[in-house]
């Protein structure tokens, strides 16, 4: 059966919020997208000389969803985040080298070795980490925006889930409560066309987005190839969300344009349908339109470059974590701590400079 | 000081725990107004409010989820389960979410799930378990089960100060069928200290929730013999110390549980005893369980599978004589 979804999405106009985003705002959509993309490539290498154990997984084509929608929050919200979505981590505050010494199991990576690849959050900065069900973390970000609810915070919980999530019940339910108590919690599912192997239409029948009003809240669709598409569906659920308009879920159309891991070759995918989408790479797409305008990008690459040198190097240098180790920190002997994230939208330059917790 | 039930205990307990703490909330089915399927949180609704007594919608993970999420967010959820059985359905978010949160990302997950346990009323292979065992593969969870209200009170304000989830099994039969002393307001029962029911110097018999009842009866009048029975309390962590003590004191021991039978918390106690008290025993460890088989529904053959009063006694008499 063929279906709408395996296609690159139509485009729908979403201008609104993009008239907030400064010159610079689009500088850094930009850099995050190609921080994104040249850690993640870095990744791949350390990978192939051995340097990564287990398998190696990245977000591939995806980057204009996570680095999209992670710029709409703010400082004080809280994030729940998807292994394809390094993008959303490095907006948060994650260096490049602490990603890439967490791919490696050393110390200095988010988790000193005790998870592996992207399965990470770093509770300084307001994130907490995925597992490997999905999408676990979706009732997760009911609880954290339950909190805020609770307490009578503005405040938004994010958490990202791909296409073969929504087939699992845990999705039903997190969709469920949301819905009933209107948490203020954003979903972006981001339609990559595959789990693992497995295409749209052994996942589901119709979108799922359709299925947001019946649970009772906003339902859109963006191109998850254009970065401000996504920014802009992204900052309207937020601030829907905030103003107590309840969840939003958010069907982003993108394709994953590498294995599941760099041990799956893809022979499952249809050339003309990765052809397709190799002719929409989102960091192209906003580059042309960036050109179009004048807007010199050539400068951010370098800085990119250079930064990836550095943080690697870095990240090389860092030792191993003990064995001795291993058995520590089961148990919590203090209460939690999750702080707040980096916030580089312009909107919230201000917020920042009142401290932490504005 | 005002005798209590076990119910009433937990209820008081809970009260407590929300006057005392703003962050203390309450999320799970029919919890609010209804008061609970057993009624333990009655009149809490009326009290503290809907948004603090959250009757939910039937979806464990969604309760347990939430639960997770509220408490890295600096709440202290107290969910429940309408039976101990039903966790299985909130199991992942239990074990792969929660129980893993501090060890992977140093975060704390301070959450109680009560688990309303137990059988001996006919209430059939899905509304009798004792599921305790399940936790203890599960690095990262702290599982308690009290057995007399005093302790059904300061165990769960410990289990709520905890920054670790904690499973509070509760046991049904106990409900309404037990009094005794419990003190007003608050105070904390410490996790992970066993409790001397009855001291003793023969034998010790160990067991935890219901089955220390069945326990005190069986060897009330054993022939004079004096059995120490020791009140597990915690089940992890496990007061290795205070089993250990008993064990080198009596050299005799029996294990009893209403759980089944096989890898139960009676098997990590008898591994225990047998690796750090093998010179002091005087004879073999031995257990009295439930068999390996699910709880059935019929009265008699209920009562052919959970643990009876004389079948301890005939064990603690034969370990005696031996």
């Amino acid at each position: 059966m063929a279906t709408p979804t395996t296609r690159p999405a139509q485009l729908e106009p979403q201008e609104a919020a993009t008239a907030e985003l400064t010159v610079d705002d689009r500088g850094e959509l930009l850099r995050y997208m190609l921080l994104m993309r040249a850690t993640e490539e870095r990744a791949l290498n350390l990978y192939r000389q051995g340097q990564v154990p287990g398998s190696y997984y990245d977000g591939r084509g995806q980057e204009a969803v996570s680095v999209g929608s992670a710029f709409a929050l703010g400082p004080r919200d809280r994030a729940c985040i998807l292994h394809r979505d390094l993008g959303a981590h490095l907006i948060r505050g994650v260096t490049p080298g602490r990603v890439l010494a967490q791919m490696m199991g050393r110390l200095g990576g988010v988790t000193d070795g005790r998870d592996g690849n992207m399965h990470f959050g770093d509770r300084h900065l307001g994130c907490v980490g995925m597992v490997s069900m999905l999408p676990d973390m979706a009732p997760v970000a009911c609880g954290l925006a339950l909190a805020f609810q609770m307490r009578r915070e503005q405040r938004v919980a994010m958490t990202w889930f791909g296409d073969g999530s929504t087939a699992n019940g845990q999705w039903h339910e997190a969709m469920n409560v949301a819905g009933i108590r209107q948490l203020p919690v954003v979903f972006v599912l981001e339609n990559n066309q595959f789990a693992y192997s497995t295409p749209n239409e052994l996942e589901f029948v119709r979108d799922p987005v359709e299925r947001a009003a019946a649970y009772g809240f906003e339902g859109v669709k963006v191109d998850g190839n254009d970065v401000e598409a996504v920014f802009a569906a992204a900052a309207a659920a937020c601030d829907r969300a905030r103003a107590g308009g309840g969840p939003t879920l958010i069907q982003a159309e993108t394709m994953r344009m590498h294995g599941h891991g760099a041990h799956d070759d893809m022979s499952y995918v249809p050339p003309e349908l990765f052809e397709r989408w190799a002719n929409r790479d989102p960091i192209e797409l906003f580059e042309r339109r960036l050109g179009a305008e004048g807007i010199e990008t050539k400068s951010i690459h370098i800085a990119v470059e250079d930064e990836l040198e550095r943080e690697t190097a870095w990240a090389l240098a860092q030792p191993m974590p003990d064995p001795a180790t291993a058995t520590e920190g089961v148990f919590a002997t203090e209460d939690p701590v999750l702080g707040d994230g980096h916030a580089p939208w312009s909107r919230w330059a201000p917020r920042a400079k009142e401290g932490p917790h504005a | 000081m005002p005798e209590l039930t076990y119910l009433e205990a937990i209820s008081d307990g809970l009260r407590e725990e929300m006057r005392h703490d703003e962050s203390v909330f309450c999320l799970g089915q029919d919890i609010g107004s209804f008061g609970g399927a057993f009624k333990v949180t009655e009149g809490l609704a009326d009290e503290f409010g809907a948004d603090r007594m959250w009757d939910t919608p039937l979806a464990e993970s969604a309760i347990v989820g939430a639960a997770v999420g509220a408490a890295v967010e600096g709440m202290r959820p107290i969910a429940e389960m309408q039976f101990a059985d039903f966790i299985a359905c909130g199991f992942d978010q239990l074990v792969n979410v929660a129980a893993k949160m501090h060890y992977r990302q140093g975060l704390a997950v301070p959450l109680v799930v009560r688990l309303p346990s137990g059988g001996g009323f006919s209430g059939g292979p899905f509304h009798s378990q004792n599921p305790e065992a399940w936790f203890l593969q599960a690095p990262g969870l702290k599982v308690v089960a009290p057995s007399t209200p005093e302790d059904a009170k300061g165990l769960l304000a410990s289990a709520v100060r905890d920054p670790n989830p904690v499973l509070y099994l509760e046991h049904k039969h106990l409900y309404r069928r037990l009094r005794g002393e419990v003190a007003k307001g608050r105070y904390e029962t410490p996790l992970g200290e066993v409790r001397v029911a009855r001291p003793g110097s023969d034998l010790t018999l160990v067991a935890y929730g219901a089955m220390v009842h069945t326990a005190l009866e069986a060897v009330e009048d054993l022939d004079g013999a004096r059995v120490e029975v020791l009140d597990l309390r915690t089940l992890c962590p496990l007061d290795r110390e205070g089993i250990l003590g008993s064990v080198r004191k009596t050299g005799k021991v029996v294990v009893l549980h209403e759980a089944t039978r096989s890898c139960g918390v009676g098997a990590e106690v008898c591994a225990l005893i047998a690796e750090e008290a093998f010179e002091d025993l005087d004879g073999p460890v031995v257990r009295v369980t439930a068999p390996d088989v699910p709880i059935p529904f019929s009265p008699p053959l209920e009562s052919a599978v959970l643990p009876q009063v004389d079948q301890v006694r005939e064990a603690c008499r034969e370990l005696l004589e031996y």
